[in-house]
């Protein structure tokens, strides 16, 4: 079976003030239709700097993609045309954002700042909705991701909703057009603990139920644990380790992964008072 | 019902601030050396005339009971009598205030209609010739002095071109009566007489586009690095990464929170502009009440001096009360804010 995203020997560089830095070095990883895979890895070691390369958002210069295929469907999206590109753009693939306090714009309402973004995305796909049309798509989203008032949450400004409340409003807004790959930037890191489970639940059990494939990109092993069956190990731009979930947590090869484990605090042990 | 609570209390900061500035400035002018009824009567005028204008005018009595004088005027509306014009400074200030306020309202209008598009466009192509061009020309709009401006406007426009009038407010000898606002726009308008809002808008242009051209590159500054500002934020990548086009991005998701700091800084300009005017006014010979201000001030005028800060006060605290109202609209931050404190 041929995965439905597919990343191959891709390598980035980036430049700054006359210097450059190779960031990514030949990362492969796939993701299959309907799979959920992790990529976990330390700040620093090119993740989030992969998931750009893939959604498409990568400043170049002065980023510069000197060798790879990033497949979707495929399609290699780095040959693709500007225009089917930007099509794919939170259509066909679209990205939770990682930061609910940052990642709404302050001055419109949840409902503006979706149907706004339902309203371009009909557009590209050539789909005819009504303004009634985009506003019911939208409450329908926000019910989804299990909003207790999705009325009342519709009409209000991002100042007005709890830290987890807005990571919902950021998993609607990926929920919107139906996308088949669902790209997640560690949601839930800004929120506290209880709230960051009830997220990746919520996360976990709309990718299953509507089939979607989904790349979790995080720095944290329980998360990858929690929402993931296949993971990938990165570490200074290149691909360390891969394997099935358990597998890997359970019979680590690469002393890297090892050591990352084993960074994981434990409730064991004796504490010395 | 929480917006008038929002206006009362802003108000009541207001007059508490208006208080204060009727004594600092009430000070200030009787402190300056010079004899405001010699000044008046000139060097030839007998001690005893000098001694009958200071007690008319209430010079010989306490600093707090001339202040109380000063203020049970106020209260009755009441700004006393002017030594230079030997007219009442109510009268004076309502023929020169409109023609300042139209001046400095084209002023703003001028500033804002093109300062708050050249920060967007030099923000948009940061770093490249529109950037540049924007930049330089903030720079050059800043240092260069209003009367300059002024003066090169007049002679380009007045003398070489020979396109635009450079005195007055109207045509000398034209027949109207500026009897309802006293702006010649808005009356002229309201009475249907549009050659009159043709000829004042002539009249009006050379002045107001001398005094805005600060202005102007301070908003087009102010907004590029605003709109810069606001670039960097999650919600704006976050409105690519969903394809939200370009120009919906620049407009709606860029500028409007991004808005904010041009409008509170468009604010405090409105009191260097009032002041700025007064150059303008001269050159222009434009019958403004910010040229009436400066020779009041050179006379020690007093009442007349009294009369110009109070009405240039409370014109600046209502116009920043509108602004304030403006910046709650623009961003329900600031409004939501304000209603939890």
């Amino acid at each position: 079976m041929t995965a439905l995203l597919s990343v191959q020997g891709l390598s980035v560089s980036f430049s700054t003030y006359g210097r450059t830095a190779e960031v990514l070095k030949g990362v492969s990883l796939d993701v299959p239709q309907g799979a959920q895979v992790a990529l976990v890895g330390e700040s620093g070691s090119g993740k989030s700097v992969t998931m750009k390369a893939i959604m498409g958002l990568l400043p170049q210069p002065p980023a510069r993609i000197h060798a790879g295929k990033i497949m979707f469907d495929g399609r290699d999206l780095l040959t693709l045309p500007e225009r089917e590109r930007v099509a794919l753009r939170g259509t066909a693939m679209s990205m939770v954002f990682q930061d609910p306090m940052s990642s709404l714009n302050p001055v419109w309402t949840i409902e503006d700042q979706l149907t706004t973004i339902l309203k371009y995305a009909d557009r590209r796909l050539g789909r005819d909705r009504d303004r009634r049309g985009r506003r019911a798509r939208v409450i329908e989203v926000l019910s989804q991701v299990r909003m207790r008032d999705p009325e009342r949450v519709a009409q209000s400004f991002p100042i007005m909703l709890s830290g987890g409340m807005r990571q919902r409003v950021l998993i609607a807004m990926a929920l919107l057009s139906e996308p088949r790959l669902l790209i997640a930037d560690e949601p839930g890191t800004a929120l506290d603990v209880t709230t960051q489970a009830q997220i990746l639940k919520l996360l976990r059990d709309l990718v299953e139920a509507q089939g979607l494939a989904l790349l979790m990109i995080t720095h944290n092993l329980g998360v990858v644990r929690e929402t993931s069956n296949y993971v990938y190990v990165m570490n200074k731009g290149e691909i360390v380790e891969e394997g099935p979930t358990a597998g890997l947590f359970a019979e680590p090869r690469q002393q890297y992964t090892r050591d990352l484990i084993a960074a994981v605090p434990r409730l064991t042990g004796r504490v010395a008072l | 019902m929480e917006f008038l609570a929002f206006l009362a209390r802003r108000l009541a900061w207001s007059l508490l601030v208006l208080v204060g500035l009727s004594v600092v400035i009430f000070v200030i002018a009787r402190v300056v050396p010079g004899d405001p009824a010699r000044m008046a009567l000139g060097p030839r005028a007998s001690a005893e005339q000098v001694t009958e204008l200071q007690e008319k005018l209430g010079l010989n009595l306490p600093l707090y009971q001339q202040y109380g004088l000063f203020i049970g005027g106020l209260a009755r509306g009441e700004l006393g009598q002017s030594l230079l014009t030997e007219r009442s400074v109510n009268e004076d200030i309502r023929t020169t205030f409109p023609a300042t306020l139209e001046l400095v309202l084209t002023t703003v209008f001028i500033a804002f209609l093109f300062g708050v598009p050249l920060g967007v466009a030099a923000a948009r192509w940061k770093d490249s010739w529109p950037d540049n061009l924007v930049r330089a020309f903030a720079i050059v709009a800043a240092v260069m002095p209003t009367f300059f401006i002024a003066l090169l406007l007049q002679v380009l426009a007045g003398y070489v071109l020979q396109i635009l009038p450079t005195t007055g407010r109207l045509p000398t000898g034209t027949d109207f009566e500026a009897n309802i606002t006293g702006l010649l726009i808005v009356d002229g308008l309201l009475k249907g007489q549009f050659n009159i809002v043709f000829e004042a808008m002539r009249h009006l242009l050379l002045p107001a586009l001398a005094l805005s051209l600060a202005t102007m590159g301070q908003m087009a500054r102010i907004t590029r690095a605003s709109m810069i500002d606001v670039s960097r934020q999650d919600y704006m990548e976050a409105a690519r990464a969903f394809g939200v086009p370009d120009r919906i991005r620049l407009f709606k998701y860029q500028l409007r929170p991004a808005f904010v700091p041009p409008l509170t800084i468009m604010g405090l300009e409105f009191a260097s502009l009032i002041g700025g005017a007064f150059v303008v006014e001269l050159i222009f010979s434009w019958p403004g009440m910010a040229a009436y201000g400066i020779r009041a001030i050179t006379q020690k005028d007093l009442n007349a001096i009294m009369g110009v800060v109070m009405v240039s006060g409370v014109f600046f605290v209502l116009v920043n009360l509108l602004i304030d109202v403006l910046v709650g609209l623009v961003d329900p931050r600031i409004r939501i804010r304000g209603r939890r404190a």
